[in-house]
């Protein structure tokens, strides 16, 4: 039997608005202790939020780098203003290694290497081969596809990713419904959405929990966990796992996840360990089932 | 609801026997299957569906099975009639007005004015065909294109008053609906 | 002398693009009958037979017709959104309106002269996303997505020309950035990218509490309307939900689009195409909405009046907004 190669490990952007000394912290702990293989780090969901992390990112890239990691830099999910589409230009300019989330970040690459985040459209095969054409290195694809596409479009290249833990991404706006469910406009949102570190839950009026908001963004309830499939992405050809920070102990995350893709640890023990964590709502590998993603994991 | 037949005429209805309009009700039908023959296409899944069309204001019950070729067709009173796949429920006048195109299916079900239960996917699928079947009373009927013209525009005169004397909805549609 | 602003209407049904052209429209944008476009709903939308045919009318009392390939190809069957292309052109579209860069790139490869339109479901809301299209594919006009501001769209109508810029003007309103929203196949299974539709009747039911509809997705409720007060589609991000122990339409009301007060400016700033949502609306509907835009365009053409007192009454009785078009609604 042929071995699939190893499987490496990208933990995502933190996608919410952690106070800033909180996410020093936390890439800190990431940089000496994590066994992920690269880092995206950066705003993608608000520009309003990006200011204080510019103020400390290098120091932090510094040290993730000589923890031994690759630095990714990730951009805006959602440019529209034309300060916002020049920072992306200006990172890009910097020879930075980027990681777009938007087709406006690809334009201004025009061919450079590059990463792709979730936030792309990339659903089948050969939107995958324009993106690679155009310079994509490595693609997470979007998380509603399941098992069945990613075997299509893994095979015969070593560039696809997948949204294999965290809150799954599900929705962008340009409205904050953070600030709307404040009663704020969003040019005076008092950075409100700082008070949710996992995102703010939505439920149903009838109580059941559905969703979570961060900002402008809207995110599942559940909290997406590939542990099921890791072995069967790894056979379609999948060169990587990402990561999405959330709240709870991600070096443990981290671990769980290597010894999964390295097959020392089983789906069982995988499934406990992370259950022991403090984790946001309940574990689900829907989308990738092709059921509905909010479809907690059952056994 | 809006638009109900008065109850002195609605209860005179319930003592007639039903099966002379189940006969009309079929030749109506079989006469509009013909003239689409595109109509079951366009339900596509839903075709094989059972649905209850309900004028409330009437004491009985349109049951209705849209096959392939032909659709079935019962009439039964309302205690009598069985569970269905879906169920549309409006006053029998506001229920016309939708065959013909006088109004949208939308807005009526926005304003209340329809109610649908059962399978949604199935009633918008029929709704959608209906639609489409582009239906004048002329068609229905089965009359020859000669009578067309004349016929709908008088049958068209004739639902608008009915329809303003029994304070139905307000028509959404395009005015000229009936006109061939 | 300024264009005639274009009146883009809806058509789920041969039906209902014979109402459209009747009723005034410039062009109708419609789609065939599978997973190929974005509004997927149980019987709508054309066979290739009535395709041909609804594109023959059309033709013949001047109207154009834009035929929707607006969703996502799925991986291992692209065969089926090449031939929905192959089939669109050969029925004579006058345009394509194309999400999925790799069927943009199809079409094309395939079709070097065949017009291109950029989906609103590709969600280009910069100069460089609309530059991206334009300057690789040739794309000859975009959709613009409905969360941008007036004086947004007014800078990216300027930066993308040669591209033609199309806005949505009436009808129902994504209050996500379009073509970038997962929320139905998270509750459904089913979403716009993969399936063409979002909150699927198939998954939608009414049940009657006390008087109350309350209308759920997916098992997930997702509205109660009051006895008395007006009902909608259960659409997912239109929904009453709860969060910080407050009940609230927390995404966006259920209100509809209505930017008729807008129109003038839009056409100032050089708009190419005004369009109206709703292919899955009926007759009734397309002919009112249809007529009285049309009349409103045909008014800013000639330097007359809009009634604006005849297009706000479409949304009577109904909550309607400009939405993002105004910067405060953010």
């Amino acid at each position: 039997m042929m071995t699939a190669p190893r499987m490496s490990l990208t933990l995502g952007p933190v996608l919410y608005n952690w106070p800033i000394a909180r996410w020093i912290d936390f890439y800190n702990r990431i940089a000496d202790e994590a066994p992920v293989d690269r880092v995206c780090i950066g705003e993608t969901i608000c520009s309003k939020r990006k200011p204080f992390v510019d103020e400390v990112i290098l120091g932090t890239v510094d040290r993730l780098e000589r923890g031994g990691k690759e630095v990714v830099y990730s951009t805006l999910a959602l440019p529209t203003t034309k300060r916002e589409v020049r920072d992306i230009g200006d990172m890009i300019q910097a020879g930075y290694l980027v990681e777009a989330n938007d087709i406006t970040t690809v334009h201004l690459l025009n061919g450079r290497p590059h990463a792709v985040g979730p936030f792309l459209n990339i659903y089948n095969e050969a939107a995958l081969a324009v993106h690679l054409k155009l310079g994509a290195t490595r693609v997470c694809l979007p998380p509603e596809l399941p098992l069945g596409s990613i075997r299509a479009m893994a095979a015969g290249n070593d560039a696809v990713e997948v949204f294999a833990f965290g809150r799954p991404p599900l929705a962008l706006s340009a409205r904050c419904y953070h600030a709307r469910s404040h009663g704020m406009p969003k040019d005076a949102c008092q950075f409100v959405c700082e008070r949710d570190s996992d995102g703010m839950d939505v439920s149903t009026i009838d109580g059941v929990p559905f969703l979570a908001v961060n900002g402008i963004q809207t995110l599942g309830y559940v909290v997406t966990a590939a542990v099921r499939e890791t072995g069967a992405l790894r056979e379609a050809g999948v060169v990587s796992l990402r990561l999405s920070p959330q709240s709870c102990d991600m070096v443990r995350v981290a671990m769980i996840f290597r010894g999964l893709a390295d097959g020392h640890t089983t789906e069982k023990e995988a499934t406990e360990a992370l259950g022991a964590l403090a984790l946001p709502g309940p574990l689900s590998d829907g989308f990738l089932r092709g059921l509905p993603g909010c479809t907690a994991e059952v056994d | 609801m809006r638009g109900n037949i008065p109850p002195v005429i609605a209860n005179a209805a319930s003592i007639l026997p039903l099966l002379p309009l189940e006969m009309i009700v079929r030749r109506l039908l079989a006469n509009a299957m013909a003239a689409r023959p595109s109509f079951a296409e366009r339900l596509g899944e839903h075709a094989g569906r059972s649905f209850a069309i309900d004028p409330v204001d009437c004491p009985f019950v349109f049951l209705m099975r849209p096959g392939r070729n032909k659709a079935e067709l019962r009439v039964v009173r309302r205690n009598e009639a069985p569970g269905t796949d879906a169920r549309i429920a409006a006053p029998l006048l506001v229920l016309l007005g939708m065959i013909d195109g006088t109004y949208d299916g939308d807005a009526l079900f926005f304003s209340r004015d329809l109610v649908i239960e059962g399978d949604t996917g199935a009633v918008l699928a029929l709704r959608n065909a209906i639609e489409n079947a582009d239906l004048d009373p002329s068609t229905v009927l089965a009359l020859p294109k000669s009578l067309s013209g004349p016929f709908n525009s008088v049958a068209r005169a004739a639902f608008d008053r009915l329809r303003r004397l029994l304070d139905a909805p307000e028509e959404s549609g395009p005015k000229g609906a009936f006109q061939s | 002398m300024r264009a005639v602003p274009e009146l883009v209407c809806p058509a789920g049904t041969p039906a209902g693009l014979r109402v459209a052209v009747e009723a005034g429209a410039h062009s109708v944008y419609c789609g065939f009958r599978d997973e190929t476009n974005a509004r997927n709903f149980p019987g709508l939308n054309f066979d290739r037979a009535e395709m041909r045919e609804a594109v023959a009318f059309a033709h013949e009392h001047g109207a154009k017709v834009l035929i929707a390939l607006n969703t996502f190809m799925r991986a291992g069957s692209l065969e089926v959104w090449y031939r929905g292309v192959d089939d669109a052109v050969e029925a004579g579209a006058d345009a394509l309106i194309l999400a999925d860069v790799a069927l943009i790139d199809y079409a094309r490869r395939t079709h070097p002269k065949q017009r291109l339109h950029l989906s609103v479901q590709a969600a280009a809301a910069t100069p460089e996303a609309i530059a991206f299209y334009r300057d690789r594919y040739g794309i000859a006009r975009v959709v613009l997505p409905r969360v941008l501001t007036v004086e947004e769209i007014a800078r990216l109508t300027a930066q993308s020309a040669p591209c033609e810029t199309e806005v949505f003007v009436f009808g129902g309103l994504c209050v996500m950035a379009e073509g970038r929203c997962m929320m139905s196949s998270y509750a459904t299974g089913k979403s716009p990218n993969m399936t063409g539709v979002c909150s699927p009747p198939s998954h939608v039911t009414y049940r009657d509490e006390g008087g109350a509809l309350i209308a759920s997705v997916g098992g997930f409720t997702v509205e109660r309307f009051e006895n008395s007060e007006p009902a909608g589609y259960p659409t997912l991000c239109k929904g009453r939900f709860s969060a910080r122990g407050i009940t609230s339409h927390l995404f966006e009301d259920p209100v509809s689009l209505n930017a008729v007060e807008l129109l003038p400016r839009l056409a100032e700033i050089g708009v190419t195409a005004f369009k109206i949502e709703g292919r899955q609306r009926g007759r009734a509907y397309i002919a009112t909405v249809v007529k009285a835009f049309r009349r409103a365009i045909d008014a800013l053409a000639s330097g007359g009046k809009i009634d604006f007192e005849e297009l706000r009454a479409l949304t009577e009785g109904q909550r309607d907004t400009v939405g993002a078009y105004r910067k405060a609604w953010r």
